[in-house]
């Protein structure tokens, strides 16, 4: 491997402040819940006191929300909410450097994902959404499809801002207004992104965001006066939050966990399939719900592609997520860490074989070097359980249909992969599988014009394109 | 001929395409709106219940792999010898709604105008609910609607063919196979819609129809692992948010139609919508 000089973006871009205040009713707030230190995952230094909500924050926030959504967002033309979620957009834009940073900062991400991935992507849904606001007439829920009312928004730390604004774009195009609850160990972006909203003129009490940890979550989706609920996160807390929403008459959609079969036939081009195989699964630490994390690839060309997949896998770049070099970034919590090793240490105790490169690891911070997985059975915990984490296993299957049966054998349904060169067989087996995205000769793209969400216990609804409007439209 | 002794037809389950009596060998007695005993039915039981999602299950893949023309031609059918059952239809409504027979014709009738229009629908939903997406980047993205999987209906208590047609209907002009559980008291027009659909061309298994108290079956298809969806149109206001909590354990998507959802008024998309799941593929271009 080539040496690099490091090439580390400053740290000062991210304007980091000693503190943080929750964001509600059009104001910066302290929180009465106990606050929360938010730590550098690639350092373990403290970043932030970020204060958080208790359950009576949680309800003056959702009372802000639903002042603002009787008294002037629900009777606001589209078009003027348009233009509110226009400079929205537009700001993400203009604050991007400051908020790649900062999102490298807190989560751990390498800095190319979030400078190229998260920040642009946040600001493209803002930008998509803004323009069906006054358009929803069009979208084929009938002439004057209507807001549901105040949305509950819990989401995950993987894509911290990208998440917000998935979140919070469609939520309010639609004519509704937002309670957004951030992860409790990235909260950071979500207040930038509460900044840009308050010098972007919104009204009082349209979004409002409050950290916390699982208990904010659960006060929030359970309050009364909430209309919906959107959840980004595990299928485990998905199912408890549906199970809580049982019997209201709430609107729910889950995006949930996945355990994405990215399925290489023989007569892929394996340069090519190795790259997207390494997108699929070391993307963002492979804390992805939607990563590759079950290579399934033809027996007979298996040794070749895996012992390529072992020298690119071996040039990944793992360590300061601030270096422009990295590849591959920090685990974004102890506990993460400490749930991939011990999946991986169930996997070798199961008998599959263990690869993991020899890169150097920082002293520091929670690092968890590229893994990858050969000899794995279906029946094996780590071929059936979401490791989010960067670590690959491998299966091998001789035919299309059994590839098929492979890649739907799991509960969850989120995403796919297929790699051939035969256009027919493409869209044979993107047919046949039960997965809300598949990716042919690609992984991992994201587009708002996309409608993004999984089958079975990875969720339902759909977030992005027209069909995306239905989870805040009342149709 | 007026002292003919009639030939008296057992009423039985609906599941795999045969009519099996309910495993379980229990019947219960069916009444007309005043209290007068009509028939026995199945009594349908947890068994019945797995048998029929088995069969649901087994019949899913080639139901959903059939073309969209295709399936369309086969409801169409339905409605083909639904129309030559006409006059039963309209007596067993009458007698089992209580109604008076100038409205179960128009009950009827609107069943089967409502069949045909789902009928219609299983070649557009794709072209009205998919799309060509303009993504920023050198790749082709299309999204298309496919069936959610196997669909549990516990259909309207009330309205015994044309609610019973309005529920059933929207889930398979889709591709989903269902696992119905009837009206309680009012069953029989559906174990006769059930000799239709095994008089057409549907095959075993896309509809099965099971006969009973909703009350003790729909929480054995809440929580089943096979079911992907449910309909809670039919079930009684005290299990409701039960069936709810079952289903949040596989992630169902469930429908929370009211009982009192007035079937005679023009349908819209959202039964067809709400069984379906939206399938984004991408793939890049370039040369």
């Amino acid at each position: 491997m080539w040496e690099y000089a490091p090439a580390p973006e400053s740290r000062d871009i991210a304007n980091l402040k000693p503190s943080y205040k929750m964001f509600v009713d059009g104001k910066f707030v302290e929180g009465t819940g106990e606050p929360l230190k938010t730590i550098n995952p690639a350092t373990e230094e403290v970043l932030a006191e970020v204060s958080t909500a208790s359950q009576s924050d949680v309800d003056i926030a959702v009372k802000a929300a639903r002042r603002a959504y009787d008294r002037v967002w629900s009777k606001m033309p589209g078009s003027e909410r348009a233009k509110y979620i226009y400079r929205i957009a537009r700001q993400i834009q203009e604050r991007g450097r400051e908020l790649a940073v900062l999102e490298s900062l807190d989560n751990g991400k390498p800095i190319k994902e979030s400078r190229d991935v998260d920040v642009p992507t946040a600001a493209s849904h803002f930008f998509y959404h803004a323009g069906w606001a006054d358009k929803l007439g069009y979208a084929g829920y009938g002439p004057d499809p209507k807001p549901l009312g105040v949305a509950g928004q819990v989401i995950p730390w993987n894509f911290p801002l990208l998440m917000a604004a998935w979140k919070i774009a469609p939520a309010l195009a639609c004519g509704n207004t937002v309670v957004l609850k951030p992860a409790e160990t990235t909260p950071l972006t979500a207040l930038v992104l509460a900044d840009i909203i308050q010098q972007c003129d919104l009204p009082p009490g349209v979004v409002n965001i409050i950290p916390g940890a699982g208990d904010v979550g659960a006060a929030l989706v359970g309050h009364a006066d909430v209309d919906k609920v959107a959840f980004t996160g595990s299928t485990d807390v998905g199912k408890v939050i549906q199970g809580q929403l049982a019997g209201t008459s709430k609107k729910l959609t889950l995006e949930l966990g996945g355990k994405a079969a990215n399925i290489v036939f023989d007569d892929a081009p394996l340069d090519q399939a190795v790259e997207g195989i390494v997108n699929g699964i070391f993307f963002n630490q492979g804390h992805v719900c939607c990563a590759g994390s079950r290579l399934l690839v033809q027996e007979s060309i298996a040794d070749e592609l895996v012992e390529k997949l072992h020298a690119r896998v071996s040039t990944l770049r793992v360590g300061d997520p601030l270096d422009k070099n990295t590849d591959v970034g920090a685990i974004n919590s102890r506990e993460q860490l400490a749930k991939i090793k011990e999946l991986t240490e169930s996997a070798e105790a199961e008998g599959a074989t263990r690869w993991t490169s020899s890169c150097p690891l920082p002293d520091k911070g929670f690092f968890f070097a590229p893994t990858v997985f050969s000899g794995v059975s279906q029946a094996m915990r780590i071929a059936r359980e979401e490791i989010f984490g960067p670590v690959l296993s491998v299966l091998t299957f001789r035919t299309p249909e059994e590839a098929v049966a492979k890649a739907n054998n799991t509960p969850y349904g989120l995403s796919a992969g297929v790699w051939t060169e035969k256009g027919s067989r493409i869209l044979w087996m993107a047919q046949r599988m039960r997965a809300g995205v598949v990716w042919s000769n690609t992984f991992n793209r994201f587009d708002p014009t996309a409608p993004f969400g999984g089958y079975q216990e990875s969720g339902f609804g759909r977030e992005g394109g027209r069909t995306g409007l239905e989870a805040y439209l009342d149709v | 001929m007026s002292d003919r002794i009639t030939v008296a037809k057992t009423y039985k389950l609906y599941i795999g395409g045969k009519f099996p009596r309910s495993e379980s060998g229990r019947s219960y007695p069916v009444t007309d709106a005043k209290g007068t005993f009509l028939a026995n039915a199945a009594q349908g039981s947890r068994k019945d219940a797995r048998d029929a999602v088995s069969a649901a299950r087994k019949a899913f893949a080639g139901w959903s792999g059939t073309t969209a023309y295709n399936r369309g031609q086969v409801l169409y059918r339905v409605a083909e010898v639904l129309e030559g059952r006409r006059e039963q239809f309209i007596a067993e409504v009458a007698t089992s709604e209580g109604v008076p027979a100038k409205k179960a014709q128009s009950l009827v009738d609107t069943a089967i105008d409502r069949w045909v229009w789902y009928a219609g629908w299983t070649d557009k939903i794709a072209a009205v609910l998919g799309s060509s997406n303009p993504v920023a980047g050198p790749y082709f993205s299309f999204s298309t609607p496919e069936p959610t999987g196997v669909v549990a209906v516990l259909a309207p208590q009330q309205s015994s063919l044309l609610g019973l047609i309005s529920v059933i209907a929207p889930v398979i002009a889709s591709g989903n196979t269902c696992v119905v559980i009837t009206s309680q008291d009012r069953p029989l027009p559906a174990i006769t819609l059930s000799e239709v659909l095994a008089t057409s061309d549907v095959p075993g298994g896309v509809v099965n129809i099971i006969t009973g108290r909703t009350a003790e079956i729909a929480p054995w298809l809440a929580s089943h692992g096979d079911v992907n969806a449910l309909d809670l149109t039919g079930a009684p206001e005290s299990i409701r948010a039960d069936l709810e909590r079952s289903a949040a354990g596989t992630v169902k998507r469930v429908l929370r139609n009211k009982p009192s959802e007035d079937f005679t008024v023009t349908p819209d998309m959202s039964r067809l919508r709400a069984f379906l799941e939206t399938k984004t593929v991408w793939h890049p271009m370039g040369v």
